[in-house]
């Protein structure tokens, strides 16, 4: 097994993830896109520690610290968008101008 | 080409790997909000068994039960709780999507290339091994202890600072009662 087929894979997984995040309108699909552009690091990370075997581990230690760290931004994030729902009773990313100038 | 098809894990590579990105594209694509997060689903269960097959098994159970167990089910209380369009909408999208279109495949381009021109033929080493769950603790509680214990800051950090933005806040005059 090669190296390449695996960091494609995740590529194809990140560019899907940037195209969610700029087409989507709702706030709860746009933080999935991100948690799809996450997940392809979490393959680049394990596939270069299946090709490197380094005696720490570390590509699936810090997998463990992007996976953590999603989580507490999806907990954060989700929060901001009920707020921003219950204050305008929306959740589409093109409504909250707020901080536009 | 005959090469690369001779060997098995090649094969769940190429089945597992054409199911994720198919229900990745349909994450980003589906009409229907409750959709979307169930493709999620799919698309991590086939990142986990990825990681099986790159023998990190800790790992993959760990994103199956973070992810599909915890996170997908927090995305679905959130869909529920904006009440967002359960079903067919066609306004989930803005009208930028060719634009988003050109960036991301120009994106996956640039990528795949990079990734093809250097890493080409770049062997895996132990497939089917496995890594020893011991070896990935003593490596979090020994050289990564300190970040390990910020990453738990960071939870606390989260879970104090989630339920402070969503709490409902008292009007002014549920405020004056209480006092």
């Amino acid at each position: 097994m090669t190296l390449a087929p695996i960091l494609v894979l995740a590529a194809l997984l990140f560019s899907l993830g940037v195209y969610g995040l700029l087409a989507r309108r709702n706030a709860v699909l746009v933080l999935l896109a991100i948690e799809l552009m996450l997940n392809a690091v979490n393959i680049n990370l394990v596939a270069f520690e299946a090709m490197l075997r380094d005696s720490l581990a570390i590509g699936q230690v810090f997998t463990i610290f992007v996976i953590t760290v999603a989580a507490a931004e999806v907990g954060i994030g989700l929060a901001i968008v009920l707020l921003i729902f219950r204050n305008r009773a929306t959740a589409n990313v093109d409504d909250f101008s707020l901080m536009k100038w | 080409m005959s090469d690369w098809f001779s060997e098995p894990a090649n094969w769940v590579f190429l089945v597992v790997g054409l199911g994720v990105a198919g229900s990745a594209l349909r994450v980003v694509t589906s009409k229907n909000v409750v959709h979307a997060a169930l493709y999620l689903v799919a698309t991590l269960a086939g990142t986990a068994v990825l990681f099986l097959l790159l023998s990190a098994e800790f790992v993959a159970w760990v994103l199956v039960l973070v992810y599909i167990g915890a996170v997908v089910v927090l995305f679905l209380f959130g869909i529920m709780i904006t009440r967002a369009p359960i079903g067919y909408d066609a306004s989930l999208d803005n009208n930028r999507r060719a634009v988003a279109a050109v960036v991301s495949g120009a994106l996956f381009l640039l990528m795949s290339w990079a990734a093809i021109d250097f890493f080409g033929s770049e062997p895996l080493q132990g497939i089917g091994e496995g890594t020893p769950t011991e070896l990935l603790g003593e490596s979090i509680l020994g050289r990564f202890v300190f970040p390990f214990e910020i990453v738990s800051f960071v939870l606390l950090a989260a879970l104090i600072g989630g339920i402070t933005v969503a709490r409902k806040d008292a009007t002014p005059a549920e405020a004056e009662e209480q006092v």
